[in-house]
């Protein structure tokens, strides 16, 4: 059945063929074969509906720039892909892929209504037709847009394969293995520097592929290409095929995906499908050659229509005839070699079309030699034929104008405007680009990079002036290096350079307005859309780009973007320059997540840090929440609890009894040196220098513009020594500020800060109970009001292990927080919950401290504050040193706006009917003031409180510390909720109960 | 990535192991409360912005983990030079020499 392979041509093996299918339906290829070439050998065409108007589309390139031919390529449970280009994927036995944007198939699609819409559909349609009415949107417009939208369909398993991420060092990376990158690699290699060649397809030769006839020093190209390879391996070239560069990064960084296993049908063992290559080269040498330009045309989109130098392609590199009767139409000359090539492989070439009035004569004579009829100064109007081409519309040319039409019957037509540079690496260089008139292209000028870029990609035509151009490159890159190289001689024969005119939309007798001439068929923009674009007042290319979408599709614009510019720019009658291309970003080709997670999937996406008493809070059965990076116990559920009966249940009993707390991840920091009380004088707010060793003291850390940063309890271990505990998520970025300020402020301070929030585990006891249970087993401190009194601090053992003993409280309760070396940490917290069940124990997480600590009043730093809050907004002003020459923040505090006089201050809210709050929700004085209201605060936190029986809540208010017992008001969806003003401080406000009552029998 | 030279370990490292920490010679009074508003104003909040040769700190983090200085050019994000805090700020003119 494969009626379209031609004998003796293509590089593909058709002695081993091999068996995929295509929505279903088996298909034979050979080994060798892309989905696309497979496909055409078997005469189809049509392979997807477009993303717009779901018109049938069939492949329009042969490479990677393909905008049409997007598959699904499946394997297996998670292994799906959507938008495969058909014209790179390579056929295995097995594989199974599938057309997009269809329904219900095909052949017959509902969705191709859009193309009769068209009118609705036109430039800027995102913006105009779904503006109203305004109630249309969600039941109608966004339903619709949501079906519409995107390419393919996203795989819904997980995805079982592994990817891989590799660095590489080298001296020359070229990027594009053709003739051009060919000759650069050799040159390099030669002068002794460290090469590595790549290029995104299956194997090298890039152009030389596609042309077997060309002989290079005497050499059929394809011997030619097969012994150059072999010198190359043999000078140690790294080759690297199946790779592409995704993007080229600062400082000659270049990304790069290896395909490993797409191609395979069974699959090897513990090898990544794909792997990212990090490379960094002294030298690049940018080798991607030049993609060829679609004319436009009403109908170019028809399944059949396809470049002229892809249909080269499969001809020569796949043995692929894309039809039996081709029509060429063309503005330059490389379609005629098509054309050629075809006739010589048994094509009826039915007739060249060419839009100049003259051709070169060697040309027509060697067209007359094969007896291709020839129409110079032609333009093709239509094409006809319901899901393939079967006949166009071939009109003169006279004066700019379209004269009377010719029906040709034809199975393909193969157009060429002429060849535009690849500069989408050289782009993403930040590299400078230069309009050349003559070819009506961008070329390649300068960039900051140190990149070279050789051969077609900066405009060089033909097969030996990019060996000479390419060679240079290689020679000047090794020179860069330091090393000697030479050009060597290349004489290419049968090489055709060829030239050609650029066309905007080729001239017509169709209305303009009815015209469907494709630019970008990836995203269905036609010329017309972009001249309307510019009629509404679209002036850069930017906004014609935005407006239309041209050129906003995974192709990137490959095919569109000089189409899209030199029709824009006529419509604004200006040169290219003055309009402007695109700016090309990375990734080169639509690159998988795979490629760029790599390793960081699953367990590894994130760290999650535990304590050394995690595992016994999951042992317990804790439910756990994540604090930043670490994962903290949340609430120790019993049987049949839910989370607000646990951490009642856990109040309580710490209230009543003791509590156990993980408090392991708070930061600390030792701060050590004869400046050390200097040190943090300058850091914290409040006064150090008389406090004494053995003492503790809260610490309020500012920001220099006033506001609070972080805080945390400091002991003064020894005269020069400070133990600084931070919040749990504030440590590395207090530790950042510390080092900030010493290194650069006050460099002369002999001082020395250590994190140590990893070398201890912390564990904190709170309640009435919490000095009977731990004096037993503390050596070196006697646990008494007197001897050891709140705020006080030591080094001591605690059931045999050296401490650093705290006595703090932040739940109001006689407290101890003990810092033992981290390994002994869950050691000393069995110790501890053994001697601790005669006194009624529990343990509690991290919901039920911010429920004791709200009782108190307690801020916590980045919930009640939000970096706009100061010490006396939050009530502490007690906290900052009144008499200290300077302290971070201390002239922020000053500023005009801090000591305004409507600050919002932190205060209690208790409601009224006895709700709970929800935190964030906004604060009103008057409930029936016109909306939008005036808001003057929002709630902090909020919480049930089991020792007060309600509710409870801290907010921001607005002069809320003036307001004491006034009522503000919530407003909520369902209702308002009013709140009267309190202290911050529900439970016990004198403190009494952490005392260790002086009868106490230890 | 870009590659950072690191004054301090005088060797030239990948950007990852590095943080941006904002305008360079931003100096701190010895004394701020003697500072006016506008001149705490303009230490706070005010910074230069430039397209071309701006000097900026960086933060070893992930290395020595010593603050540094450099001046970069934020067109071509091209470091000229990397200097230890507390250096003065290099002569441009110079600096412009050596790049070209
Ligand atoms: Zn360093």
């Amino acid at each position: 059945m494969t009626t379209y392979r031609v004998a003796g041509k293509g590089r593909v093996d058709t002695g081993q063929p091999v068996t995929f299918t295509f929505d279903g339906k088996r298909f034979e290829g050979c080994a060798g074969d892309t989905v696309a070439s497979a496909l055409l050998a078997n005469g189809v065409h049509l392979m997807g509906r477009s993303f717009k108007y779901h018109r049938p589309r069939g492949p329009v390139t042969a490479g990677s720039e393909e905008p049409n031919a997007l598959i699904g390529t499946r394997r297996g449970a998670g292994q799906f892909e959507p938008n495969t280009r058909a014209t790179v994927q390579e056929i295995w036995d097995g594989l199974e892929t599938t057309s997009q944007n269809k329904f219900p198939n095909l052949k017959f699609d509902i969705g191709a209504i859009n193309d009769f819409a068209y009118m609705l559909f036109s430039a800027g349609f995102y913006y105009k037709t779904f503006m109203w009415p305004k109630n249309f949107w969600h039941k109608v417009y966004e339903p619709f847009i949501r079906k519409a939208a995107g390419l393919g369909v996203s795989p819904t398993e997980e995805d079982p394969d592994t990817y891989a991420s590799r660095n590489l060092h080298c001296d020359v990376l070229i990027v594009g293995a053709g003739p051009t990158g060919l000759a650069a690699a050799r040159a390099a290699a030669v002068g002794g520097v460290n090469v590595v060649l790549i290029d995104e397809n299956v194997e090298c030769g890039g152009t030389l592929l596609s042309k077997p006839n060309a002989e290079i020093n005497g050499m059929p190209s394809w011997d030619w290409l097969a012994a150059e390879l072999v010198s190359l391996r043999s000078l140690g070239v790294k080759i690297m095929t199946r790779t592409t560069a995704i993007g080229y990064y600062h400082q000659n960084m270049i990304g790069m995906v290896e395909k490993l296993t797409d191609h395979l049908s069974d699959l090897p063992k513990d090898t990544p499908r794909e792997r990212m290559w990090h490379v960094r080269a002294k030298q690049v040498i940018l080798a991607q050659g030049a993609l060829e330009k679609p004319l436009v045309f009403h109908g170019n989109d028809r399944p059949g229509v396809m470049l002229a130098g892809s249909a080269q392609t499969y001809l020569n590199r796949y043995g692929v005839l894309v039809g039996k009767r081709p029509v060429i139409i063309t503005s330059h000359d490389s379609a005629w070699d098509a054309a050629f090539d075809l006739a010589d492989a048994g094509a009826d070439v039915r007739a060249i079309v060419d839009t100049r009035e003259t051709v070169d004569e060697e040309l027509q004579s060697q067209a007359r030699m094969r007896g291709i009829g020839m129409k110079l100064s032609h333009t093709v109007t239509a094409t006809s034929g319901r899901l393939r081409v079967s006949s166009i519309r071939v009109n003169p040319i006279d004066d700019g104008k379209a004269g009377d039409g010719l029906i040709i019957p034809c199975d393909a037509l193969l157009m060429s405007g002429g060849w535009t540079p690849s500069l989408h690496l050289f782009s993403h260089t930040k590299g400078s680009l230069t309009w050349n008139e003559d070819q009506t292209t961008f070329l390649p000028k300068d960039t900051p990079e140190d990149c070279t870029i050789a051969g077609a990609s900066r405009g060089l035509w033909g097969i030996e002036n990019v060996l000479i151009d390419g060679a240079s490159a290689g020679v000047k890159v090794a020179m860069a290096l330091g090393k000697e190289s030479q050009t060597r001689q290349h004489k290419v024969t049968h090489d055709r350079i060829g030239s050609g005119v650029s066309q905007i939309e080729l001239p017509t007798d169709k209305s303009s307005g009815k015209a469907k001439a494709f630019v970008d068929f990836q995203n269905d923009v036609t010329a017309k859309d972009l001249r309307l674009a510019v009629r509404e007042g679209m002036r850069s290319i930017e906004h014609v780009k935005r407006y239309t979408t041209n050129g906003m599709a995974t192709d990137q614009g490959k095919m569109s973007n000089i189409n899209g510019l030199n029709i824009a720019a006529d419509a604004l009658n200006k040169p290219q320059p003055q309009v402007g291309l695109t700016t090309f970003r990375p990734p080169y080709t639509p690159t998988t997540f795979g490629a760029f997670a790599g390793y960081h999937r699953g367990d590894h996406f994130e760290i999650t840090r535990k304590t050394q008493i995690d595992s016994w809070a999951q042992e317990n059965g804790a439910v756990f929440e994540p604090v930043g990076q670490w994962r903290r116990a949340r609430y120790f559920p019993k049987r049949g609890e839910d989370m607000d009966t646990a951490v009642g249940r856990e109040c309580r009993t710490t209230r009543a009894h003791v509590g156990i707390f993980d408090a392991s991840t708070l930061g600390k920091i030792e701060v050590v040196g004869p400046d050390a009380v200097e040190f943090m004088n300058r850091m914290y707010t409040n006064p150090w220098t008389k406090l004494a060793a053995g003492r503790c003291r809260y610490g309020l850390l500012l920001g220099d513009d006033g506001f609070i940063r972080d805080d945390g309890v400091i002991g003064r271990m020894s005269q020069d020594c400070f133990h600084v505990t931070t919040t749990t998520g504030g440590a590395a970025r207090v530790m950042n500020m510390m080092e900030d300020y010493l290194q650069t402020e006050w460099p002369d301070l002999d001082v020395w800060l250590t994190s140590t929030t990893e070398n201890w585990s912390t564990i904190a006891l709170n309640g009435p109970k919490a000095a009977k249970l731990l004096a037993p087993l503390v050596d070196g401190v006697e646990l008494t009001e007197d001897a050891f009194p709140h705020m006080s601090c030591a080094e001591c053992t605690v059931a045999g292990m050296p401490a650093r003993l705290f006595r703090v409280s932040f739940t109001g309760e006689i407290g101890f927080e003990i810092n033992v070396p981290a390994p002994m940490g869950r050691k000393l917290w069995e110790t501890l919950w053994q001697a601790g069940q005669e006194h009624g124990i529990t343990a509690y997480g991290t919901e039920t401290m911010h429920v004791l600590r709200a009782e108190k009043g307690y801020i916590i730093v980045g919930q009640d504050t939000d970096g706009t809050v100061t010490p006396y907004d939050a009530g502490m002003g007690w906290a900052v040193a009144k008499t200290k020459k300077d302290f971070v923040g201390m002239r922020g505090l000053m500023r005009p706006d801090l000591v305004a006089s409507n600050r919002r201050h932190l205060v209690g809210l208790l409601t009224e009917d006895g709700t709970k709050l929800e935190e964030g929700a906004q604060i009103v004085f008057d409930p029936h003031q016109a909306i939008p209201m005036t808001m003057v605060g929002h709630v902090t936190s909020s919480y049930h409180s089991d020792a007060m029986g309600r509710p409870i809540a801290l907010a921001l208010v607005e002069c809320g510390q003036n307001r004491m017992g006034e009522t503000v008001y919530i407003p909520m969806p369902d209702r308002t909720i009013a709140a009267k003003i309190t202290s911050t401080v529900f439970f016990d406000p004198s403190n009494s109960r952490v005392k260790i009552p002086s009868g106490e029998m230890l | 990535m870009l590659l950072i030279n690191c004054p301090y370990c005088e060797e030239t490292l990948p950007e990852a192991e590095f943080v941006y920490a904002g305008e360079a010679h931003v100096l701190r009074a010895e004394t701020p409360s003697e500072l006016s508003d506008q001149d705490w104003a303009e230490f706070l909040f005010i910074r230069q912005n430039v397209k071309g040769v701006h000097f900026e700190r960086w933060r070893h983090f992930h290395g020595c983990a010593r603050f540094f200085n450099a001046a970069r050019d934020t067109v071509s994000d091209k470091f000229l030079i990397t200097y230890k805090a507390g250096e003065p700020r290099p002569n441009l003119t110079e600096l412009a020499g050596d790049a070209t």
